[in-house]
């Protein structure tokens, strides 16, 4: 292990009284990958954000090379060779590949833009990162996972000797992730400092030489990763330990809720066909892009079917929580009872004369059943943790008393403690006698939570297995290609 | 959605307008009279009964900045209506369904063709404007029914204009609309995030054709208003008032980034903003002055909570 | 290789050609009907017509491609040809160059003005600029009094200048045929408009390359403030008078010339060489409505269907699928 290139020491920051980092420090050494692992709200994004130079701290130090130096802007981190792959794909679509890698410092003949070289010079880097796109393309044709390349390649042509990956998997293909990982071990090989950021241990294991643990905004612990297990690092995180992840509720399959018949939709899925039954919890596992989405979003009525035919018995409702909480699921800055009772006007205010009461009185019921930290129905979403918000949506269409349930991702990017509590509001829901069609990229989520599990690729179903038949091997093959 | 900052918003409102009270009362003896005041009405009712609708727009995350060609269009189709011997009735008809057909075109524009509602306005009122012009060119069309002048300079009862009394009516409408009812609700609903309303079964896109049409639908009314006060019709009618209309609903504490504001604000508003260009009149001042003052007022009033905020 | 080939054909560069060829149709359909349109004499007139507005044009396209919008750009057009005119009548025989100097500096001023607002308050650009368009006409009044300058007010220096010609061309159309190749120039290959598109195109990820989009915006403003100022003199000098009224909704025909230009009202995205041919498009229309017998007052009409089609085709070429939800801003 060689020292550290990067070192922070008790980093502070709060924003107007709220504190993200209390005395944080974090090591990274040149030729190794060094995981941080947190809770959301642990303080991981403010931290990767203080390295990019868009925040500055209250405190602490920062040592780059055994030098204090102070990031003051991203041209000053960019300056010190500090190059950030960021969760939320930064790249400009208008642009072309190589300009991308260029922006705010484009190779300059006389008082002009080099063209020439600039476009010879991304070349060059994307070969060193054998990318199967061209320099000259718009980045806006390119996939997500080819703009995790042009944001690497954008850190590599500022020669960076340190790079921070921010879940940069969470939106991958395994495949792509695969592609990802031989990219990192790579620049480990030659000396960088990696630092990665990410929710999902097995990564973790096959990838990272260190760890480092935030909660709430403290480092806790860190160390070689061949010395600790995953529980251990999930106790680090969440300040106990967790006994058990998926409270599977036993039930038996009733009466069949819904029927799905060779549904299609052009360009998105085809051939479509599965039911679901009272009391059952099916699991729709598949790589991002697999149709999944989509298919909810057909189910719910969002999107018109090109062909097929959706039953639901009798008077049954359907549901869906939707894949982002924050843009499609909660309307932030509502309150809690307006969020829960967006979608039961109709019953709220049948003659169209709502009633604040009413609302209140409904969002209470909710928040006492599902155990919202909220201070009270009128407290604002966006105050709310994304755990509790990730809540409100599941009240606010549970309040409509549905018999099918879809829930799209819906413990993507929410704490430990959270999402045991989601899993069991699922569980009950469907004890309760209702049917869940979940659908998630979380392997152990999907396994742990399942009666059934259905496995879509590329718009089509490719298979289905009973809850003891399912293990990661067999849904894994299922899903990607052969 | 009353948040505690939007009833201070209200209550300052009130206050500058009972400050201009005083003040032209002041300035002159004849302010505080029946008539006086009745008169100050005209300077207003025609501009705030588009800036409700509007204001239920602007709440919706949209704006439309084609009313005062609107009105336009909609004057020059009740001109060549009178001309073509309508009544007075027909010709009011006219006036509003041109209105009702302009704001189909923009919420057709903004939700069939997914067009940004800012340029898509900016298009219609550019067409809406350029129509009028194309259709009278430099001519004037004056000659309207005895009838006709009922709507604009008629009373209801004593002092009480028709135009007043219509917008006291569909303030009340608009107020109990927007905020006790259901449909009032989403509105909020679309303009604090869309995405989220569409996905909790609000049908945005209906909504947002609905309050287009309504405010197309109302700038005609407004049409029909100021063509019979004025009894003629040029091109340029109303120019310049989709500002003083956008400034009233803006200056209501309606927020231009969409899901706050209140009618309540709106009316208030539209009172301070009549007063004083009633005072200016007093004072001599000309109309393109005024205008400075609306510029002035449209972003100190954006200006000043963004001012706020940043420290 | 294959990668420069890829970038010189991309997207922005066909659909210019696409434009050019549509622009030279309509030019070739008005001329097989009035041969006498393709007379050397018509194509100077022609372009001194349009010189101002590709002016304006290029300026305005800046504001766009910074997710901005600029409507007060002809009132402030107006406010400087009127300081124009004041200042000539004044110092009648100061010469052209500080006229210059003067509108430039006053309209990028006024320019900077709605910058500051947008950059330092984040305010949003069409509120403000409907604001600025209201107090800058206001302003012309209360500078002049409501009173005309005409054209015996003012001297021959300045009135002659911009219409000198030069190889059988204006003055004044050489002045934009400069702009213009500077603006094909420099859109293309100087930093700080790369920046620019940059900042339009994803503010977010420009704000992490420390690219402040914001200040980009400021800039545009500035700059496009400057021209406009500079074409309140050119306007005033060829129309030999200045008044409030002056070129009063121009800003919308400037607007029509980006948008068919292909400039996106959502920023990031248009070339010069597309407004330019925008704004012959509509030139070639405006100096053909009198030959086809309708009337002047028909060209508001016009723009109107030139914004609406050109934003309407462009809505077209975005993703269908995805945009049912998107977010819109």
């Amino acid at each position: 292990m060689q020292h550290s290139l990067l070192t922070l020491t008790d980093i502070r920051k709060s924003f107007g009284g709220v504190r993200a980092l209390e005395r944080a420090s974090l090591e990274l050494p040149s030729g190794a990958v060094t995981a941080l692992i947190g809770e959301n709200g642990a303080g991981k994004s403010t931290l990767v954000k203080i390295l990019s130079g868009i925040y500055q701290p209250d405190g602490g130090e920062i040592l780059f090379d055994g030098k204090a130096v102070r990031i003051a802007n991203p041209l000053a981190a960019r300056a010190l060779g500090i190059g950030v792959v960021h969760q939320e794909c930064l790249v400009f679509d208008n642009l072309s590949v190589a300009e991308n890698l260029f922006v705010n410092s484009q190779p300059v003949r006389g008082r002009l833009v080099d063209w020439r070289a600039m476009n010879a010079k991304a070349t060059a880097v994307l070969r060193d990162l054998d990318a199967d796109f061209d320099a000259g393309l718009p980045a806006g044709h390119l996939s997500i996972a080819q703009k995790h390349v042009v944001q690497i390649a954008r850190a590599l042509t500022h020669e960076s000797r340190v790079l921070i990956f921010d879940e940069p998997t969470a939106s991958l293909s395994q495949h792509e992730c695969t592609e990802l990982f031989r990219i990192v071990r790579k620049l480990r090989d030659a000396g960088c400092a990696l630092l990665f950021i990410s929710h999902k241990f097995d990564e973790i294991f096959a990838l990272a030489d260190r760890y480092a643990v935030f909660r709430d905004g403290v480092s806790v612990s860190d160390g070689r990763v061949s010395d600790v297990t995953c529980d251990e690092l999930i106790s680090l995180m969440v300040g106990r330990p967790i006994n058990q992840l998926f409270p599977k509720l036993e039930t038996t399959p009733g009466d069949e809720l819904l029927r799905v018949e060779s549904l299609c939709s052009a360009g998105e899925f085809e051939n479509i066909s599965f039911t679901l039954r009272s009391g059952e919890i099916v699991g729709l596992y598949g790589l991002v892009g697999a149709g999944r989405t989509e298919l909810a979003q057909v189910l719910f009525g969002l999107r018109s079917a090109s062909a097929g035919t959706i039953k639901l018995a009798g008077a049954t409702g359907l549901a869906l929580v939707p894949e982002d909480r924050q843009s499609q699921g909660a309307v932030l800055p509502f309150s809690v009872a307006a969020n829960i009772a967006l979608p039961n006007l109709r019953s709220l205010a049948p003659r169209g004369w709502t009633s604040t009461a009413r609302e209140a009185r409904l969002a209470r019921q909710w928040i006492d059943k599902l155990g919202i930290k909220a201070r009270g129905p009128e407290q604002p979403v966006h105050d709310l943790s994304g755990g509790n918000q990730q809540k409100v949506v599941i009240a606010k269409w549970l309040a409509r008393n549905p018999g099918v349930l879809i829930l799209d991702e819906p413990t993507k990017g929410i704490d430990v403690g959270a999402k045991a509590a989601v899993h069991a509001v699922t569980g009950e829901f469907a004890r309760a006698g209702g049917a869940v069609l979940m659908i998630s990229s979380d392997l152990p989520e999907i396994l742990g939570m399942s009666d059934r599990v259905l496995v879509m690729r590329r718009g089509r179903l490719r298979g289905e297995f009973a809850r003891l038949q399912a293990n990661s091997e067999n849904l894994l093959r299922a899903a990607s290609e052969a | 959605m009353k948040p505690a900052s939007l009833m201070r918003w209200e209550s300052m409102l009130a206050a500058v307008l009972l400050l201009e009270f005083v003040m032209f009362s002041t300035l002159s003896p004849y302010f505080l009279s029946v008539d006086t005041l009745s008169d100050a009405t005209f300077n207003f009712t025609e501009r705030a009964i588009v800036a409700l609708p509007l204001a239920l727009l602007i709440i919706a995350g949209e704006i439309d900045i084609s009313v005062a060609a609107i009105i336009a269009l909609a004057s020059v189709a009740m001109g060549l209506a009178s001309a073509h011997g309508f009544g007075t009735t027909g010709i009011a008809g006219v006036g509003i369904a041109a209105g009702l057909l302009a704001g189909c075109i923009n919420g057709a524009l903004v939700t069939l063709g997914r067009v940004p509602s800012i340029v898509a306005t900016i298009g219609t009122m550019t067409l809406f404007r350029g129509a009028a012009y194309a259709v009278l060119g430099d001519r004037v069309l004056k000659d309207y029914p005895d009838s006709f002048a009922a709507f604009g300079q008629g009373y209801l009862a004593g002092p009480v204009s028709i135009e007043l009394a219509l917008f006291i009516l569909f303030a009340i409408f608009f107020g109990v609309f927007l905020h006790r009812t259901r449909w009032g609700r989403a509105i909020f609903a679309i303009g604090a995030n869309p995405v989220a309303s569409r996905f909790a079964g609000v049908a945005v896109n209906r909504y947002r054709f609905a309050l287009f049409a309504l405010t197309g639908t109302f700038s005609g009314l407004a049409a029909v208003l100021l063509t019979s006060r004025l009894g003629s019709t040029r091109p340029s009618i109303a120019q310049g008032w989709e500002l003083e209309i956008i400034s009233m609903v803006i200056l209501g504490g309606v927020s231009v980034w969409g899901g706050r504001g209140s009618i309540l604000g709106v009316v208030l508003a539209a009172l301070v903003f009549g007063l004083v260009t009633f005072g200016l009149g007093l004072m001599n001042i000309p109309g393109i002055v005024m205008s400075i003052f609306t510029g002035l007022l449209l972003i100190l009033v954006v200006a000043i909570p963004a001012w706020v905020n940043r420290r | 290789m294959s990668a420069l080939r890829l970038s010189s054909f991309s997207d922005s560069t066909l659909r210019d050609a696409g434009f050019a060829l549509v622009t030279l149709a309509l030019f070739g359909a008005v001329t097989l009907a009035f041969p006498g349109f393709a007379s050397p004499r018509n194509l100077a007139g022609l372009l001194d017509d349009t010189a101002i507005l590709i002016v304006l044009a290029l300026g305005q396209m800046l504001v766009i491609l910074g997710r901005g919008i600029d409507l007060s750009i002809a009132a402030n057009l107006a406010l400087c040809g009127m300081l124009a005119a004041l200042f000539n009548r004044a110092w009648p025989d100061a010469g052209v160059a500080p006229v210059f100097a003067l509108t430039l500096v006053s309209g990028g001023l006024l320019g900077a003005f709605n910058g500051l607002l947008v950059w330092k308050l984040r305010l949003p650009p069409i509120v403000v600029t409907l604001g600025t368009m209201s107090i800058y006409r206001g302003a012309i009044y209360l500078l002049s009094k409501g009173a005309w300058v005409n054209e015996n007010e003012m001297s021959r220096d300045f009135l002659a200048f911009p219409r000198h010609e030069f190889l059988g061309i204006s003055v004044l159309a050489w002045l934009s045929i400069a702009v213009a190749a500077v603006f094909v120039v420099a859109l293309r290959r100087s930093r700080l408009a790369r920046d620019l598109y940059a900042a339009g195109g994803n503010p977010e990820a420009a704000n992490y390359s420390g690219i402040d989009p914001l200040r980009m915006q400021f800039i545009a403003y500035t700059i496009c403030g400057a021209l406009a100022g500079a074409c309140g003199y050119l306007w005033v000098a060829r129309f030999a008078v200045a008044y409030t009224d002056i070129a009063l909704g121009f800003e919308l025909s400037v607007i029509a010339a980006c948008l068919i230009g292909g400039v996106a009202i959502s920023g990031g995205a248009g070339t010069a060489v597309g407004v330019i041919l925008g704004c012959l498009f509509l030139g070639i229309i405006r100096s053909s409505l009198p030959l086809v017998g309708i009337s002047a007052f028909w060209q508001m009409l016009i723009n109107g269907v030139v914004i609406l089609a050109a934003v309407l085709l462009s809505a077209r070429q975005r993703d269908f699928k995805r945009a049912i939800l998107e977010v819109r801003t």
